[in-house]
């Protein structure tokens, strides 16, 4: 393999039925970062049955070029045909460097296709930078975020990552951005033995907690369902919505829709409000990028108050409503 | 049906700390467990066993001591254990672990399905299912929920971000699991007493003919240069008094900060 005939950053234009994920968006933004130090292009590939207006939506978030295959059997996510198609691309034009959401259908594809590949990838990272050499250094959390490595991948191409979603902030979107789009026309074998039967969609009230801008957080502190009333009620007040821990969805309060965490949802709001969490790694993980963390709990040594920017020792049965009141308050 | 599940063993906690000298992880007091999703890959394959008779081999790589998991997974139902263990597979990243598990699998012949847990605790990563996949040239079916055979097809529902995916695929397939799969059973007095008494079979690098630059550090694309503990950021502004007065500190800084 030589080493300097690889080049350009790539990053996989995850979507479904037509819609591309928000984490495409975010890859595009970091590629570009990179592209500081690098100089490579930034490219994004788009495999799909088929692309419609989504090229341009790329080229429009920082793509300088869009390579898409449209075919009918890349209408539903089959890893198989999708690893193969990567596969294909990437020995045609060579790419330094591929990302991938750390979604159910990155976390799928882009272990399959560095198989193939026989190359090197690096799980769930948080960031991503290039070093003196022009090599890639990702950071990813191991140990349930009690520990992070900084993982390299010398001497194979490409270097491929899958980076978490709300890890990068993306870029403005732009009017008719310019850019190349090539068509690559391959043919694309179907995969008769494995078949997506139906998808179906949680049953969400409201907004999803990864598009909230507001968040209030209740954790394993909350011991009576009862209060949960009022912390859904401070919830509405600050105009946000309803998260919680890993614990209040185990005892079966809340499904693992509203999860934040390592085994749940990764959140980036404005402003987050933690009730009775003591701020287990797991959980930190999960929305230590948060822009304003209020943190309120009862033990004043919780680890929670370690990454808040507000902190209130307190028990929350007096905090919370009081924090009603106050709000009602301002609001006439 | 002939069941194969990976597993792999861990430290019983993931609250682990980095030893200032060494720089390394400290691994005093670190005791080795089965990955807890691998658990639910164990109790899966036993469940299938009980409805489809077959036969259900565990597979581990690592140490001799890594024998205790494998010991567990015979009294939590497995029929027989394999060790994958020689110097030569020390330093795997999941490519070389992937590609030795692949082999063993291989030699073990004719394989109807391979569970693994959807990750393990520790690196984290969720790799080793989809490579071992691809390189047996199985499908997969990764983050299973609910997992059903029926005439050479497997029909599963996959957890996704947000909603259940159901999937059908003809055997044979590669499925990693996860917590909502099932619950795991425990293993009873008389099970364990004879996991005790059966034999591990040992393969090492030559025993499965794998290609020397395929295992080991030497298979291994990636390197890990540096670990550390993540950094605190202690800008904390901890509001003191009366919950009234609390809250109205506090929804004052909301409102001048904007955030409110």
């Amino acid at each position: 393999m030589e080493l300097k005939d690889y080049k350009g950053i790539w990053i996989f234009a995850e979507q479904t039925n037509g819609v591309l994920s928000g984490v495409a968006f975010e890859l595009l933004s970091k590629a570009k970062e990179l592209k500081k130090t690098s100089g490579e292009d930034v490219v994004a590939i788009l495999l799909a049955d088929q692309a419609g207006d989504m090229p341009q939506k790329l080229l429009n978030r920082g793509a300088e070029k869009v390579i898409i295959v449209e075919s009918p059997e890349l209408k539903d996510y089959k890893t198989i045909p999708y690893a193969e198609a990567l596969y294909e691309l990437v020995g045609k034009y060579k790419p330094s460097i591929m990302l991938f959401g750390a979604t159910s259908m990155g976390k799928d594809l882009a272990p399959r296709a560095m198989a193939k590949l026989r190359t090197g990838l690096t799980a769930d990272c948080l960031d991503l930078d290039i070093d003196e050499n022009g090599i890639l250094v990702q950071t990813k959390p191991s140990y349930g975020g009690n520990i992070m490595c900084k993982i390299i991948c010398p001497n194979h191409r490409p270097q491929m990552a899958t980076v978490r979603p709300r890890t990068f902030d993306p870029l403005e979107e732009v009017e008719n951005a310019s850019g190349e789009i090539i068509r690559e026309a391959m043919k694309i074998e179907a995969e008769p033995d494995f078949e997506v039967i139906e998808t179906i969609p949680d049953v969400k009230e409201g907004v999803d907690i990864q598009d909230a801008a507001v968040i209030v957080s209740a954790g394993r502190g909350v011991t009576n369902k009862d209060d949960m009333k009022m912390i859904e009620e401070l919830a509405k007040a600050v105009g946000g919505v309803l998260a919680v821990t890993r614990p209040l969805v185990d005892v079966e309060w809340y499904g693992h829709d509203i999860q934040i965490g390592a085994s749940g949802k990764t959140v980036k709001p404005n402003l987050i409000i933690n009730v009775g969490i003591s701020g287990a790694i797991q959980y930190n993980v999960g929305m230590q990028k948060s822009k304003c963390i209020v943190s309120i709990n009862k033990n004043a040594n919780a680890d929670i108050f370690g990454i808040s920017h507000y902190g209130i020792v307190g028990d929350y049965k007096d905090i919370v409503p009081a924090l009603i009141e106050e709000i009602k308050k301002e609001q006439h | 049906m002939k069941i194969v599940v990976c597993i792999k063993q861990v430290p019983d906690t993931v609250d682990v700390k980095i030893d200032p000298v060494t720089k390394n992880l400290d691994r005093t007091n670190i005791v080795g467990v089965i990955n807890p999703f691998d658990k639910n890959a164990i109790e899966e394959a036993v469940r299938l066993k009980e409805k489809h008779g077959g036969e259900i081999t565990v597979v581990s790589m690592g140490p001799p001591q890594t024998n205790e998991s494998l010991r567990e997974a015979l009294a939590l139902g497995c029929d027989n254990a394999i060790l994958l263990s020689a110097r030569e597979l020390g330093g795997a990243d999941t490519l070389a672990t992937g590609y030795t598990l692949s082999r063993a699998i291989e030699k073990i012949g004719a394989v109807d399905i391979v569970l693994f847990g959807s990750h393990a605790v520790d690196a984290d990563t969720g790799q080793t299912g989809p490579i071992v996949a691809e390189n047996l040239g199985y499908r997969q079916i990764t983050f299973v929920s609910k997992v059903e055979v029926e005439d050479g097809y497997v029909f599963a529902s996959r957890t996704l971000e947000n909603g259940v995916q159901k999937v059908k695929a003809k055997l044979p397939v590669v499925l990693t699991a996860t917590k909502e799969l099932n619950k795991p059973r425990y293993a009873t007095p008389i099970k364990i007493m004879k996991a005790a008494k059966k034999e591990i079979t040992v393969w090492n690098h030559l025993d499965l003919e794998c290609d020397m630059d395929r295992i080991g550090l030497k298979g291994s694309p990636t390197a890990v240069t540096e670990i550390f503990e993540p950094k605190r950021d202690n800008k904390i502004n901890m509001l003191k008094g009366s919950p009234e007065e609390i809250a109205k500190a506090l929804v004052n800084k909301l409102l001048a900060d904007k955030l409110l």
